[in-house]
C-alpha cells in the first residue's frame, strides 16, 4: 500500500508538460486510502461470516441463473453473438463502427497468433511482421497493378505464409527464450526493410492511393448488368472484416480439433516426448508458424484496404505486444476468450480516453488485476476432450 | 547361427558439446528378450536410449533395427516401425487428458478401430487409467503417470519397447506391479530394453544384462549370473 502511494506521488505530480504540482496528489491519496479501508473492512467482515445475510439472497439468485445459463446450448450463444455482430452497424455511429472494425482486425490477429503461442507453445514476438507483409502486399498490388482486393487476399496470405516459412526455417530450431528473441529481431528486420526500401515501399512516407475493396452488384436499371462499387462506407468495411473474422474463427476451430491441433498441443507440452511419439516436430512447428502468418496476412490486406494508406509505423513491436497481450489476457487456446481479449484491449483504452495521460496506467492496472484473479485468462481454454466426455454421457 | 537381432548397437559414440557421454557402446537385443542396462547415475543409460531413438545424433558408430541402419534417421520415423520409448521421468503431456495422451501414442496411426481396441487393451492392463480417462495427465500420481507413459507407448504397437527407469520415485508396491505388467507385455510378444538404477529388480526380470560405466559397456552376461557376480553385488546391489 505504501508502495502504491509512493508510486502515485510522482505519477500524479509530474505533468506531461513538465510542470510539477503535488497538491492534487494528496486528494488522490485520500481517495485511495478511503477506498482501501472500505475494501479491507468488507473483506474482514466477509471472512468473519458477517456478510452471509447479504450474500445469501445473492447466492439464491445466482443458482437458478447459472442453471438456466447452462441449459441454453452453446450454439444459441453463438447465434446471439453472430446476430449482434451482424446488426451492430445499424445502431452504432461512425466512431462505434470504427472501434468495432479495429476489434475484428485484432480478433483475426489474436486467433492467428494463438495458433503459434497458445497451441504450439512458441513465444513469437515478431508476429506483426506478417500483418505488415499482408498489408504491403495488397498495397503494392493495388497501386501498381490495380489488382482487386478479393484477388489480392489469397496473394497476401501466400506472401505472408512464404515470409513465415523464410523466417521460421532457421529460427524454429531454437527453443523458448531464444526463439522469442530471434522472432523479435526478425519482426524488426521486416519493419526496417519496409522503411528503407525506398523504390518499392516509398519508405517511411508509406504507400498512398490504395483502393477499397470492390463489389459487383447486379444493376437492374436499363437491362441486366453489373455495377462495380467500391466499399468505402465504413459499415460495408465492417461486413468485410466480419466475414474475414468469421472465416478465421471457423478455420482456427477446425485446426483446433484436428490431429494437427492435437500434435501442436503435444509439442507445447513436451517437445521431446512428442517426437518420441512419432510427431515431426520441426515440420509441425513450421506449419503452425505459417498458419499464424496466413491469418495475419489476411488481416493485413484488410488493414491496407481500409486505411487506403500503409506505412511502416503501423507495424512496430508495440503492436506485436498488444496482440500477444490479447491472447494471454483472453485465455490462451480459447477462441471466445481471445475474442473477449481483443474486445477488452481495444474498447477499454477507448473508455479510458477521459483519463488521457493515465490511460496506459489504467490499462496496465486492469491487466495486472486480471492476471491476479484469473491467471488462465477471461475464458480458460476448455480442453477439447469433448469426444471422451460425450461418451460418458 | 543365432537369431537375427532386433536391435544392434556397434561402437556408438555421442557427446554433449565437449562432454563425451558414450565412448563406444555395443550391444544386441534379440526378439522376445528382456535385456537390461544397469549403471550408476550419469553412466549414459538415458543417452543410449535417446541415441537409439534418434533424438541425439551419433558421432561415430552404427545402430541397426531389424537389420536396417537407423542412425541418422529422423526420430519421428521410428515409432511407425515399432520402436518406441518410455522416457525417463515419464514425460507425459500434463495438460492433455489421459485419453488424449494415449491417442498421442497412436499419432501416426490412422486405423481408428484398431486404436480403440488398443486403448481398451491398455485400460485392461491399467484399470486406474480408465477411471481417470478425462482427467489431465499432470494431475495423476507418480505411479499413475508411469502407467500412462507405458500405456501411451503401447498405443503405438511397439515391437521393441525401450523403458527408461520405470521404477523411478515409486513405492516398492507399485514398482512390483509395474514390473509384473512389463513381464506381461513381454509375454505378449514385445521385446524390451530396460534401463534401471534398481539393479536388483531389473536383473530379476531380465534374461540378459549389460553394465554401463561412464559411457562404456564393462560387462555383459545372463541376468542370473550378473545377480550372483560378487562385483555387481557390491557395486549395484549395495552389499559389502
Ligand atoms: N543435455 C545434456 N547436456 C549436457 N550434458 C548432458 C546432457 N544430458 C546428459 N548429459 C551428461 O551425459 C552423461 C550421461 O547422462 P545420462 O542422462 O545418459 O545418464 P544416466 O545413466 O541416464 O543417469 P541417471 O541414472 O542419473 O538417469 C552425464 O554425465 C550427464 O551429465
Ligand atoms: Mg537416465
Amino acid at each position: 500500500m505504501l508502495w502504491l502511494l509512493g508510486l502515485l506521488w510522482p505519477l500524479m505530480g509530474i505533468h506531461a508538460d513538465g510542470t510539477l504540482s503535488f497538491g492534487k496528489a494528496f486528494t488522490v491519496w485520500l481517495y485511495v486510502l478511503a477506498g482501501t479501508i472500505v475494501i479491507v473492512a468488507l473483506v474482514i467482515l466477509h471472512k468473519q461470516g458477517l456478510l452471509t445475510w447479504a450474500g445469501a439472497p445473492l447466492k439464491m439468485l445466482r443458482a437458478p441463473a447459472a442453471a438456466t445459463t447452462a441449459r441454453i446450448p452453446t450454439w444459441i450463444w453463438i447465434a446471439i453473438a453472430a446476430a449482434a455482430a451482424f446488426v451492430f452497424p445499424q445502431f452504432a455511429d461512425r466512431y462505434g463502427q470504427d472501434v468495432a472494425i479495429n476489434v475484428l482486425v485484432y480478433v483475426c490477429l489474436g486467433l492467428g497468433l494463438n495458433i503459434v503461442v497458445g497451441l504450439a507453445g512458441m513465444l513469437d514476438l515478431g508476429y506483426i511482421a506478417f500483418y505488415g507483409v499482408g498489408a504491403y502486399t495488397y498495397a503494392l498490388l493495388s497501386v501498381y497493378y490495380q489488382l482487386s482486393f478479393w484477388l489480392s487476399l489469397p496473394v497476401a496470405a501466400c506472401t505472408a505464409c512464404i515470409a513465415g516459412c523464410i523466417i521460421g526455417y532457421p529460427t524454429l530450431r531454437m527453443r523458448g527464450d531464444y526463439l522469442a528473441i530471434v522472432t523479435l529481431g526478425f519482426g524488426e528486420i521486416v519493419r526496417i526493410i519496409l522503411n528503407n526500401w525506398m523504390q518499392l515501399t516509398n519508405g517511411p512516407n508509406g504507400v498512398l492511393g490504395i483502393k477499397a475493396p470492390g463489389l459487383y452488384l447486379p444493376d437492374w436499371s436499363g437491362g441486366f448488368s453489373f455495377e462495380h462499387l467500391y466499399l468505402k462506407k465504413l459499415h460495408y468495411l465492417y461486413y468485410v472484416i466480419l466475414l474475414l473474422a468469421i472465416f478465421t474463427i471457423l478455420a482456427v476451430r477446425r485446426l483446433n480439433i484436428s490431429r494437427i491441433g492435437r500434435a501442436w498441443e503435444a509439442i507445447r507440452e513436451d517437445e521431446t516426448a512428442a517426437e518420441l511419439m512419432g510427431v515431426n516436430t520441426y515440420l509441425l512447428k513450421l506449419l503452425a508458424y505459417a498458419m499464424g502468418a496466413i491469418f495475419a496476412g489476411l488481416a493485413g490486406a484488410f488493414f491496407a484496404a481500409r486505411m487506403r494508406f500503409v506505412s511502416p509505423e503501423s507495424f512496430t513491436f508495440l503492436e506485436s505486444a498488444t496482440v500477444l497481450a490479447m491472447v494471454v489476457l483472453g485465455g490462451m487456446g480459447s477462441i471466445p476468450g481471445i475474442i473477449l481479449g481483443a474486445l477488452a484491449l481495444i474498447v477499454l483504452p477507448e473508455m479510458f480516453r477521459e483519463f488521457e495521460l493515465y490511460r496506459m496506467l489504467c490499462l496496465g492496472g486492469a491487466m495486472v488485476l486480471m492476471m491476479l484473479f484469473r491467471p488462465g485468462g477471461f475464458i480458460t481454454a476448455k480442453r477439447l476432450g469433448r469426444r471422451s466426455e460425450d461418451k460418458e454421457g | 547361427m543365432a537369431v537375427e537381432p532386433i536391435l544392434e548397437l556397434r561402437d556408438v559414440h555421442t557427446s554433449y558439446g565437449a562432454i563425451k557421454a558414450l565412448k563406444g557402446v555395443s550391444l544386441t537385443v534379440r526378439p522376445g528378450e528382456i535385456v537390461t542396462i544397469i549403471g550408476a547415475n550419469g553412466a549414459g543409460k538415458s543417452t543410449t536410449l535417446m541415441a537409439i531413438c534418434g533424438i541425439i545424433g551419433l558421432q561415430q558408430g552404427e545402430i541397426y533395427y531389424n537389420g536396417e541402419p537407423i542412425h541418422g534417421q529422423d526420430a519421428d520415423l521410428l515409432p511407425p516401425k515399432g520402436l518406441c520409448q518410455v522416457p525417463e521421468g515419464r514425460r507425459i503431456f500434463p495438460r492433455l487428458t489421459v485419453e488424449e495422451n494415449l491417442e498421442m501414442g497412436a499419432f501416426f496411426r490412422r486405423d481408428t478401430k484398431a486404436i480403440q481396441q488398443d486403448m481398451a487393451h491398455v485400460f485392461d492392463l491399467f484399470p486406474v487409467l480408465e477411471d481417470r480417462r478425462t482427467q489431465k495427465g499432470g494431475t495423476l500420481s507418480g505411479g499413475e503417470q508411469q502407467m500412462l507413459a507405458i500405456g501411451r507407448a503401447l498405443m503405438s504397437r511397439p515391437k521393441l519397447l525401450l523403458l527408461d527407469e520405470p521404477s523411478l520415485g515409486l513405492a516398492p508396491m507399485i514398482v512390483q506391479k509395474i514390473f509384473e505388467i512389463i513381464a506381461t507385455i513381454n509375454q505378449d510378444g514385445t521385446t524390451i530394453l530396460l534401463v534401471e538404477q534398481n539393479a536388483n529388480i531389473a536383473l530379476q526380470s531380465a534374461q540378459r544384462g549389460y553394465v554401463l560405466e561412464t559411457g562404456r559397456i564393462t560387462m555383459e552376461d545372463d541376468a542370473r549370473k550378473l545377480l550372483d557376480n560378487p562385483r555387481i553385488r557390491e557395486a549395484y546391489l549395495g552389499e559389502v
